[in-house]
Protein backbone atom coordinates (compact mmCIF):
# COMPACT_ATOMS: atom_id res chain seq x y z
CA UNK A 1 0.00 0.00 0.00
CA UNK A 2 2.96 2.10 0.46
CA UNK A 3 4.37 4.18 -2.29
CA UNK A 4 6.29 7.40 -2.82
CA UNK A 5 4.28 10.57 -3.37
CA UNK A 6 6.52 12.49 -4.79
CA UNK A 7 5.37 16.20 -4.89
CA UNK A 8 1.81 15.10 -3.60
CA UNK A 9 3.45 15.07 0.08
CA UNK A 10 4.77 18.07 0.84
CA UNK A 11 1.45 19.43 2.81
CA UNK A 12 -1.10 18.16 4.38
CA UNK A 13 -3.48 19.66 2.40
CA UNK A 14 -2.69 18.39 -0.70
CA UNK A 15 -4.09 15.56 -2.10
CA UNK A 16 -2.70 12.77 -4.68
CA UNK A 17 -4.14 12.21 -8.07
CA UNK A 18 -5.45 8.78 -6.65
CA UNK A 19 -6.91 10.49 -3.65
CA UNK A 20 -5.29 10.06 -1.06
CA UNK A 21 -3.06 12.53 1.84
CA UNK A 22 0.07 11.50 2.03
CA UNK A 23 1.32 13.56 5.51
CA UNK A 24 -1.57 12.11 7.18
CA UNK A 25 -0.24 8.40 6.06
CA UNK A 26 3.08 9.14 6.95
CA UNK A 27 1.61 10.44 10.44
CA UNK A 28 0.27 7.05 10.94
CA UNK A 29 3.50 5.40 10.36
CA UNK A 30 4.98 7.07 13.17
CA UNK A 31 2.06 5.48 15.14
CA UNK A 32 3.73 1.73 13.62
CA UNK A 33 6.49 2.90 14.65
CA UNK A 34 5.97 2.63 18.44
CA UNK A 35 5.52 0.03 21.08
CA UNK A 36 2.40 -1.99 20.81
CA UNK A 37 -0.66 -0.56 22.41
CA UNK A 38 -3.71 -2.85 23.54
CA UNK A 39 -6.92 -2.84 24.33
CA UNK A 40 -9.96 -4.79 25.39
CA UNK A 41 -13.66 -4.94 26.27
CA UNK A 42 -14.41 -7.18 28.80
CA UNK A 43 -17.72 -8.04 29.92
CA UNK A 44 -17.24 -5.94 33.16
CA UNK A 45 -15.01 -3.33 31.78
CA UNK A 46 -12.22 -2.39 29.80
CA UNK A 47 -8.17 -3.69 30.13
CA UNK A 48 -5.99 -1.30 28.26
CA UNK A 49 -2.06 -2.56 28.40
CA UNK A 50 0.88 -1.12 26.88
CA UNK A 51 4.57 -2.35 25.50
CA UNK A 52 6.53 0.44 26.71
CA UNK A 53 9.99 0.38 24.95
CA UNK A 54 12.59 1.85 27.18
CA UNK A 55 15.32 3.50 25.16
CA UNK A 56 17.88 3.74 28.32
CA UNK A 57 19.03 2.28 31.61
CA UNK A 58 18.95 5.08 33.13
CA UNK A 59 15.11 5.66 33.43
CA UNK A 60 13.37 4.97 36.25
CA UNK A 61 10.77 2.22 35.98
CA UNK A 62 7.30 3.55 36.31
CA UNK A 63 8.27 6.59 34.58
CA UNK A 64 7.44 7.73 31.65
CA UNK A 65 3.90 6.62 31.02
CA UNK A 66 1.60 5.79 28.34
CA UNK A 67 -1.60 5.28 29.37
CA UNK A 68 -3.24 8.72 31.53
CA UNK A 69 -6.84 9.10 33.23
CA UNK A 70 -8.92 11.62 31.36
CA UNK A 71 -11.30 11.36 33.61
CA UNK A 72 -12.83 9.64 36.57
CA UNK A 73 -14.38 7.08 34.54
CA UNK A 74 -11.62 7.05 31.49
CA UNK A 75 -8.35 6.70 30.19
CA UNK A 76 -6.45 6.47 27.49
CA UNK A 77 -3.08 4.66 25.97
CA UNK A 78 -0.89 6.62 23.59
CA UNK A 79 1.02 5.04 20.73
CA UNK A 80 3.74 7.18 18.20
CA UNK A 81 4.86 10.67 19.17
CA UNK A 82 4.53 10.89 23.39
CA UNK A 83 4.75 14.35 23.27
CA UNK A 84 1.77 14.43 20.55
CA UNK A 85 0.44 12.38 22.62
CA UNK A 86 0.43 14.72 25.50
CA UNK A 87 -1.25 17.16 23.81
CA UNK A 88 -4.02 14.79 22.82
CA UNK A 89 -4.45 13.61 26.40
CA UNK A 90 -4.81 17.18 27.63
CA UNK A 91 -7.42 17.81 24.79
CA UNK A 92 -9.71 15.01 25.98
CA UNK A 93 -9.53 15.73 29.76
CA UNK A 94 -10.22 19.53 29.00
CA UNK A 95 -13.14 18.30 26.88
CA UNK A 96 -14.33 15.50 29.87
CA UNK A 97 -14.21 18.39 32.87
CA UNK A 98 -16.05 20.72 30.17
CA UNK A 99 -18.80 18.47 30.14
CA UNK A 100 -19.25 17.35 33.04
CA UNK A 101 -19.27 21.04 33.82
CA UNK A 102 -22.06 21.84 31.79
CA UNK A 103 -24.22 18.84 31.62
CA UNK A 104 -23.97 17.79 35.39
CA UNK A 105 -22.90 14.01 34.70
CA UNK A 106 -19.28 12.08 33.71
CA UNK A 107 -19.09 12.82 29.76
CA UNK A 108 -20.20 9.58 27.74
CA UNK A 109 -17.23 7.74 25.93
CA UNK A 110 -18.96 7.97 22.74
CA UNK A 111 -19.13 11.89 23.04
CA UNK A 112 -15.42 12.01 24.39
CA UNK A 113 -14.60 10.08 21.46
CA UNK A 114 -15.95 11.89 19.28
CA UNK A 115 -14.71 15.17 20.64
CA UNK A 116 -11.33 14.15 20.49
CA UNK A 117 -11.17 12.35 16.89
CA UNK A 118 -12.90 15.73 15.84
CA UNK A 119 -9.76 17.52 17.41
CA UNK A 120 -7.27 15.47 15.77
CA UNK A 121 -8.54 15.47 12.68
CA UNK A 122 -8.51 19.51 12.96
CA UNK A 123 -4.83 19.38 12.96
CA UNK A 124 -4.67 17.15 9.07
CA UNK A 125 -7.52 20.64 7.79
CA UNK A 126 -4.59 23.31 7.93
CA UNK A 127 -1.29 23.70 6.05
CA UNK A 128 -0.01 25.58 9.19
CA UNK A 129 -0.10 22.74 11.66
CA UNK A 130 0.95 19.42 10.95
CA UNK A 131 -1.20 16.41 12.04
CA UNK A 132 -0.76 14.46 15.14
CA UNK A 133 1.89 11.77 14.73
CA UNK A 134 0.05 9.66 17.61
CA UNK A 135 -2.81 7.50 18.17
CA UNK A 136 -5.15 6.59 21.02
CA UNK A 137 -6.88 4.01 22.76
CA UNK A 138 -9.69 5.55 24.63
CA UNK A 139 -11.51 3.28 27.32
CA UNK A 140 -14.31 4.12 30.14
CA UNK A 141 -17.38 3.23 31.77
CA UNK A 142 -20.15 5.15 31.82
CA UNK A 143 -24.14 4.31 32.15
CA UNK A 144 -24.33 2.80 28.92
CA UNK A 145 -21.12 0.26 30.31
CA UNK A 146 -18.01 -0.29 29.23
CA UNK A 147 -16.45 1.02 25.59
CA UNK A 148 -13.39 0.96 23.54
CA UNK A 149 -12.69 3.34 21.03
CA UNK A 150 -9.66 3.84 19.16
CA UNK A 151 -8.34 7.32 17.45
CA UNK A 152 -6.31 7.50 14.66
CA UNK A 153 -4.17 10.37 13.32
CA UNK A 154 -6.58 11.11 10.55
CA UNK A 155 -8.78 11.40 12.61
CA UNK A 156 -11.13 8.81 12.38
CA UNK A 157 -12.25 6.96 15.44
CA UNK A 158 -14.13 3.30 15.73
CA UNK A 159 -15.89 1.41 18.30
CA UNK A 160 -14.23 -2.12 19.62
CA UNK A 161 -14.41 -4.67 21.18
CA UNK A 162 -10.62 -5.28 20.98
CA UNK A 163 -8.08 -2.93 19.55
CA UNK A 164 -4.22 -2.59 19.14
CA UNK A 165 -2.05 -0.40 17.45
CA UNK A 166 1.55 0.28 17.22
CA UNK A 167 4.76 -2.40 16.23
CA UNK A 168 2.65 -5.40 16.98
CA UNK A 169 -0.70 -4.80 16.13
CA UNK A 170 -1.08 -7.41 13.64
CA UNK A 171 0.16 -10.18 16.00
CA UNK A 172 -2.18 -8.71 18.77
CA UNK A 173 -5.00 -8.60 16.75
CA UNK A 174 -5.11 -12.12 15.92
CA UNK A 175 -4.19 -12.92 19.75
CA UNK A 176 -7.27 -10.94 20.74
CA UNK A 177 -9.45 -12.25 18.26
CA UNK A 178 -9.01 -15.95 19.41
CA UNK A 179 -10.17 -14.88 23.00
CA UNK A 180 -14.12 -14.89 23.84
CA UNK A 181 -14.33 -11.38 24.87
CA UNK A 182 -17.56 -11.32 26.31
CA UNK A 183 -16.88 -13.93 28.89
CA UNK A 184 -14.29 -12.51 30.29
CA UNK A 185 -14.20 -11.13 33.59
CA UNK A 186 -11.23 -7.96 33.81
CA UNK A 187 -9.16 -9.93 36.25
CA UNK A 188 -9.16 -12.57 33.66
CA UNK A 189 -8.64 -9.91 30.94
CA UNK A 190 -5.61 -8.27 32.66
CA UNK A 191 -3.27 -11.28 32.28
CA UNK A 192 -4.51 -12.00 28.78
CA UNK A 193 -3.54 -8.80 27.36
CA UNK A 194 -0.18 -9.30 29.64
CA UNK A 195 0.50 -12.76 27.35
CA UNK A 196 -0.37 -10.84 24.12
CA UNK A 197 1.69 -8.07 24.88
CA UNK A 198 4.36 -10.59 26.05
CA UNK A 199 3.67 -12.25 23.11
CA UNK A 200 4.14 -10.00 20.52
CA UNK A 201 7.72 -8.07 21.46
CA UNK A 202 9.97 -9.28 19.76
CA UNK A 203 13.06 -10.20 21.69
CA UNK A 204 15.49 -9.62 18.97
CA UNK A 205 14.67 -6.44 17.55
CA UNK A 206 13.92 -4.45 20.20
CA UNK A 207 15.31 -3.51 23.33
CA UNK A 208 13.90 -4.38 26.78
CA UNK A 209 10.52 -2.93 27.81
CA UNK A 210 8.04 -2.57 30.65
CA UNK A 211 4.47 -3.72 30.96
CA UNK A 212 2.44 -1.01 31.18
CA UNK A 213 -1.40 -1.72 32.62
CA UNK A 214 -4.67 -0.04 33.47
CA UNK A 215 -8.42 -0.99 33.90
CA UNK A 216 -11.93 0.74 34.58
CA UNK A 217 -14.21 -1.81 35.84
CA UNK A 218 -16.92 -3.05 38.38
CA UNK A 219 -13.99 -4.10 40.64
CA UNK A 220 -12.04 -0.79 40.08
CA UNK A 221 -15.69 0.79 41.14
CA UNK A 222 -15.85 2.10 37.61
CA UNK A 223 -13.07 4.24 38.08
CA UNK A 224 -10.37 4.56 35.76
CA UNK A 225 -6.92 3.41 37.65
CA UNK A 226 -3.13 1.91 37.58
CA UNK A 227 -3.90 -2.36 37.72
CA UNK A 228 -3.26 -3.11 40.98
CA UNK A 229 0.65 -4.03 41.87
CA UNK A 230 0.13 -7.58 42.70
CA UNK A 231 -2.77 -8.54 39.98
CA UNK A 232 -0.11 -6.97 37.48
CA UNK A 233 2.55 -8.95 39.16
CA UNK A 234 0.59 -12.19 38.51
CA UNK A 235 -0.29 -11.49 35.02
CA UNK A 236 3.85 -10.73 34.28
CA UNK A 237 4.32 -14.15 35.86
CA UNK A 238 1.74 -15.94 33.76
CA UNK A 239 2.67 -14.25 30.70
CA UNK A 240 6.03 -15.07 30.84
CA UNK A 241 5.02 -18.44 31.83
CA UNK A 242 3.20 -19.07 28.47
CA UNK A 243 6.60 -17.67 26.55
CA UNK A 244 8.40 -20.37 27.71
CA UNK A 245 5.71 -22.87 26.99
CA UNK A 246 5.62 -21.53 23.48
CA UNK A 247 9.37 -21.46 23.49
CA UNK A 248 9.76 -25.55 25.19
CA UNK A 249 7.49 -26.47 21.76
CA UNK B 1 -24.55 69.37 33.48
CA UNK B 2 -21.79 66.46 34.11
CA UNK B 3 -23.73 63.19 34.89
CA UNK B 4 -22.00 62.06 38.23
CA UNK B 5 -22.85 58.76 37.83
CA UNK B 6 -19.87 57.49 35.61
CA UNK B 7 -17.61 55.69 37.83
CA UNK B 8 -13.67 56.22 37.79
CA UNK B 9 -12.18 54.01 35.30
CA UNK B 10 -9.45 52.96 37.53
CA UNK B 11 -12.09 51.76 39.93
CA UNK B 12 -14.91 49.97 37.40
CA UNK B 13 -13.60 47.29 35.48
CA UNK B 14 -15.77 45.24 33.11
CA UNK B 15 -17.00 42.83 35.77
CA UNK B 16 -18.67 45.53 37.95
CA UNK B 17 -21.34 43.87 37.42
CA UNK B 18 -20.35 40.46 38.70
CA UNK B 19 -19.14 42.39 41.95
CA UNK B 20 -20.52 40.56 45.26
CA UNK B 21 -22.15 42.93 47.62
CA UNK B 22 -23.82 40.87 50.14
CA UNK B 23 -24.57 37.48 50.18
CA UNK B 24 -28.53 36.22 49.93
CA UNK B 25 -28.80 32.68 51.21
CA UNK B 26 -26.80 32.00 54.37
CA UNK B 27 -24.98 29.76 56.68
CA UNK B 28 -23.98 30.46 60.02
CA UNK B 29 -21.18 29.45 62.18
CA UNK B 30 -18.67 25.71 61.90
CA UNK B 31 -17.12 24.85 64.83
CA UNK B 32 -13.65 22.37 64.54
CA UNK B 33 -11.41 21.01 67.18
CA UNK B 34 -8.98 18.67 66.80
CA UNK B 35 -9.47 15.29 69.11
CA UNK B 36 -7.12 12.37 69.70
CA UNK B 37 -7.56 10.50 66.63
CA UNK B 38 -8.30 13.09 64.20
CA UNK B 39 -10.52 16.11 63.58
CA UNK B 40 -14.38 17.08 64.48
CA UNK B 41 -16.13 19.48 63.25
CA UNK B 42 -19.71 20.70 63.48
CA UNK B 43 -22.00 23.11 61.38
CA UNK B 44 -26.31 23.11 61.79
CA UNK B 45 -28.65 22.86 58.14
CA UNK B 46 -29.64 26.13 58.38
CA UNK B 47 -29.76 28.18 55.35
CA UNK B 48 -31.00 32.06 56.01
CA UNK B 49 -32.56 34.03 53.41
CA UNK B 50 -32.03 37.49 55.66
CA UNK B 51 -33.68 37.25 58.86
CA UNK B 52 -35.95 34.34 57.36
CA UNK B 53 -34.67 30.88 57.81
CA UNK B 54 -35.58 29.28 54.33
CA UNK B 55 -33.45 26.11 53.88
CA UNK B 56 -33.54 23.56 56.85
CA UNK B 57 -31.68 20.68 55.05
CA UNK B 58 -28.30 22.11 53.50
CA UNK B 59 -25.06 19.81 53.98
CA UNK B 60 -22.23 22.25 55.09
CA UNK B 61 -19.58 20.10 55.92
CA UNK B 62 -18.28 18.19 52.86
CA UNK B 63 -15.27 15.81 52.06
CA UNK B 64 -12.25 16.76 49.93
CA UNK B 65 -10.80 13.96 48.57
CA UNK B 66 -9.03 11.30 50.79
CA UNK B 67 -7.61 13.33 53.78
CA UNK B 68 -10.18 16.67 54.19
CA UNK B 69 -13.31 17.71 55.11
CA UNK B 70 -14.13 21.30 54.70
CA UNK B 71 -17.25 23.27 56.67
CA UNK B 72 -18.71 27.01 55.16
CA UNK B 73 -20.93 29.82 56.26
CA UNK B 74 -21.82 32.69 54.21
CA UNK B 75 -23.32 32.38 51.09
CA UNK B 76 -24.32 29.11 50.18
CA UNK B 77 -23.84 29.31 46.39
CA UNK B 78 -20.35 30.52 46.83
CA UNK B 79 -19.50 27.27 48.66
CA UNK B 80 -21.08 25.38 46.28
CA UNK B 81 -19.01 27.08 43.89
CA UNK B 82 -15.52 26.76 45.86
CA UNK B 83 -16.60 23.21 45.82
CA UNK B 84 -16.35 23.13 41.95
CA UNK B 85 -13.39 24.45 42.62
CA UNK B 86 -12.36 21.61 45.12
CA UNK B 87 -13.50 18.81 42.76
CA UNK B 88 -11.90 19.93 40.09
CA UNK B 89 -8.39 20.40 41.92
CA UNK B 90 -8.94 17.00 43.68
CA UNK B 91 -10.18 15.41 40.50
CA UNK B 92 -6.47 16.24 38.64
CA UNK B 93 -5.01 15.48 42.01
CA UNK B 94 -6.21 11.68 41.11
CA UNK B 95 -5.62 11.68 37.66
CA UNK B 96 -2.28 11.20 38.20
CA UNK B 97 -2.98 8.13 39.96
CA UNK B 98 0.60 8.28 41.23
CA UNK B 99 -0.19 7.22 44.80
CA UNK B 100 0.24 10.71 46.19
CA UNK B 101 -2.46 13.13 47.27
CA UNK B 102 -3.20 16.31 48.49
CA UNK B 103 -3.54 16.67 52.63
CA UNK B 104 -5.44 18.92 54.49
CA UNK B 105 -2.52 21.71 54.41
CA UNK B 106 -2.24 21.87 50.85
CA UNK B 107 -6.34 22.23 50.28
CA UNK B 108 -5.75 25.12 52.89
CA UNK B 109 -2.99 26.42 51.68
CA UNK B 110 -5.12 26.26 47.50
CA UNK B 111 -8.35 28.15 49.83
CA UNK B 112 -6.82 30.97 51.17
CA UNK B 113 -5.02 31.44 47.76
CA UNK B 114 -8.47 31.40 46.26
CA UNK B 115 -10.09 33.71 49.00
CA UNK B 116 -7.66 36.21 49.06
CA UNK B 117 -7.58 36.52 45.41
CA UNK B 118 -10.69 37.08 45.01
CA UNK B 119 -10.95 39.90 47.76
CA UNK B 120 -7.76 41.64 45.73
CA UNK B 121 -10.81 42.00 42.92
CA UNK B 122 -12.76 43.24 44.88
CA UNK B 123 -15.34 40.21 44.04
CA UNK B 124 -15.18 38.02 47.21
CA UNK B 125 -16.56 34.77 47.70
CA UNK B 126 -18.64 35.38 50.93
CA UNK B 127 -17.77 32.94 53.00
CA UNK B 128 -15.63 31.92 56.00
CA UNK B 129 -13.98 27.78 55.62
CA UNK B 130 -13.13 25.44 58.44
CA UNK B 131 -10.65 22.98 56.73
CA UNK B 132 -9.89 20.06 58.71
CA UNK B 133 -7.94 16.58 57.55
CA UNK B 134 -5.22 14.13 58.83
CA UNK B 135 -2.30 12.84 56.37
CA UNK B 136 0.02 10.44 57.65
CA UNK B 137 -0.67 10.97 61.23
CA UNK B 138 -0.94 14.20 61.29
CA UNK B 139 -3.67 16.26 62.03
CA UNK B 140 -4.40 19.59 60.57
CA UNK B 141 -6.92 22.23 61.48
CA UNK B 142 -7.04 25.66 59.83
CA UNK B 143 -9.90 28.41 58.37
CA UNK B 144 -9.96 31.19 56.06
CA UNK B 145 -12.13 34.11 56.19
CA UNK B 146 -13.37 36.06 52.98
CA UNK B 147 -10.17 38.22 53.15
CA UNK B 148 -8.22 35.51 52.76
CA UNK B 149 -7.04 35.75 56.54
CA UNK B 150 -5.96 32.49 57.48
CA UNK B 151 -5.12 30.37 60.70
CA UNK B 152 -4.05 27.27 62.11
CA UNK B 153 -5.30 25.99 65.40
CA UNK B 154 -6.09 23.54 67.55
CA UNK B 155 -9.46 24.82 67.74
CA UNK B 156 -11.75 27.03 64.97
CA UNK B 157 -15.23 28.14 64.44
CA UNK B 158 -16.64 31.24 62.18
CA UNK B 159 -18.99 33.89 62.20
CA UNK B 160 -20.73 33.69 66.20
CA UNK B 161 -18.95 31.30 66.96
CA UNK B 162 -15.80 32.64 67.16
CA UNK B 163 -17.68 34.89 70.18
CA UNK B 164 -19.59 32.04 71.69
CA UNK B 165 -17.83 29.01 71.26
CA UNK B 166 -14.53 29.82 71.24
CA UNK B 167 -14.07 30.54 74.88
CA UNK B 168 -15.25 27.32 75.88
CA UNK B 169 -13.16 25.74 73.97
CA UNK B 170 -10.66 27.88 75.24
CA UNK B 171 -11.16 26.53 78.97
CA UNK B 172 -12.41 22.79 78.01
CA UNK B 173 -10.36 21.58 75.00
CA UNK B 174 -7.61 19.27 75.53
CA UNK B 175 -4.91 17.51 73.34
CA UNK B 176 -6.43 13.92 74.32
CA UNK B 177 -10.06 14.49 74.18
CA UNK B 178 -11.51 11.25 72.74
CA UNK B 179 -14.64 10.99 70.44
CA UNK B 180 -17.28 11.15 72.87
CA UNK B 181 -15.76 13.89 75.02
CA UNK B 182 -15.12 15.94 71.46
CA UNK B 183 -18.80 15.62 70.59
CA UNK B 184 -19.94 16.57 73.86
CA UNK B 185 -18.01 19.69 73.76
CA UNK B 186 -19.04 20.20 70.39
CA UNK B 187 -22.66 19.72 71.13
CA UNK B 188 -21.91 22.08 74.08
CA UNK B 189 -20.80 24.81 72.28
CA UNK B 190 -23.90 24.18 69.34
CA UNK B 191 -26.24 24.41 72.22
CA UNK B 192 -24.81 27.69 73.13
CA UNK B 193 -25.30 28.82 69.77
CA UNK B 194 -28.67 27.59 69.36
CA UNK B 195 -29.76 29.82 71.97
CA UNK B 196 -28.38 33.23 71.22
CA UNK B 197 -27.92 33.06 67.41
CA UNK B 198 -30.80 33.67 65.71
CA UNK B 199 -29.76 32.40 62.47
CA UNK B 200 -28.72 28.92 63.74
CA UNK B 201 -31.28 26.05 63.38
CA UNK B 202 -31.99 22.90 65.66
CA UNK B 203 -30.79 20.02 63.27
CA UNK B 204 -26.74 19.57 62.71
CA UNK B 205 -24.26 16.93 61.56
CA UNK B 206 -20.90 16.04 62.71
CA UNK B 207 -17.92 15.05 60.62
CA UNK B 208 -15.41 13.30 61.87
CA UNK B 209 -12.24 12.60 60.17
CA UNK B 210 -9.55 10.39 61.12
CA UNK B 211 -6.91 8.54 59.21
CA UNK B 212 -9.35 6.14 58.69
CA UNK B 213 -11.36 8.46 56.97
CA UNK B 214 -14.50 10.36 57.16
CA UNK B 215 -17.79 10.15 58.36
CA UNK B 216 -20.42 12.65 58.48
CA UNK B 217 -23.27 11.99 60.78
CA UNK B 218 -27.10 11.68 59.83
CA UNK B 219 -28.88 15.14 60.82
CA UNK B 220 -29.85 15.21 64.56
CA UNK B 221 -31.49 17.43 67.01
CA UNK B 222 -29.95 19.09 70.36
CA UNK B 223 -32.57 18.86 73.49
CA UNK B 224 -32.82 22.51 74.59
CA UNK B 225 -33.98 23.62 78.02
CA UNK B 226 -36.47 26.76 78.30
CA UNK B 227 -38.53 25.87 81.76
CA UNK B 228 -37.23 29.05 83.13
CA UNK B 229 -38.65 30.90 86.20
CA UNK B 230 -38.26 34.23 84.34
CA UNK B 231 -39.83 32.82 80.93
CA UNK B 232 -43.14 31.46 82.94
CA UNK B 233 -44.91 34.88 83.75
CA UNK B 234 -42.83 37.41 81.70
CA UNK B 235 -45.29 40.10 82.08
CA UNK B 236 -44.78 40.29 85.35
CA UNK B 237 -43.04 43.36 85.86
CA UNK B 238 -44.39 44.85 82.95
CA UNK B 239 -48.28 45.68 83.29
CA UNK B 240 -49.29 45.42 79.21
CA UNK B 241 -47.07 43.99 77.46
CA UNK B 242 -47.26 40.26 76.01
Amino acid sequence: MSSIGTGYDLSVTTFSPDGRVFQIEYAAKAVDNSGTVVGIKCKDGIVIGVEKLIASKMMLSGSNRRIHSVHRHAGMGVAGLAADGRQIVARAKSEAHNYESTYGEPIPIKELADRVASYVHLCTLYWWLRPFGSGVILGGYDRDGPQLYMVEPSGVSYRYFGAAIGKGRQAAKTEIEKLKLSELTCRQGVIEVAKIIYGVHDEAKDKTFELEMSWVCDESNRQHQKVPEALLEEAQAAAKAALEEMDAD
Amino acid sequence: MVSSQNESNLLSSEGDSQRTQYPYVTGTSVIGIKYKDGILMAADMGGSYGSTIRYKSVERLKQVGKHSLIGASGEISDFQEILRYLDELILHDNMWDDGNSLGPKEVHNYLTRVMYNRRNKFDPLWNSLVLGGVKNGQKYLGSVSMIGVHFEDDHVATGFGNHLARPILREEWREDLTFEEGVKLLEKCMRNLLYRDRSAVNKMQIAKITEEGLTISEPYSLKTFWNFAAFKNPTVGAEGSW
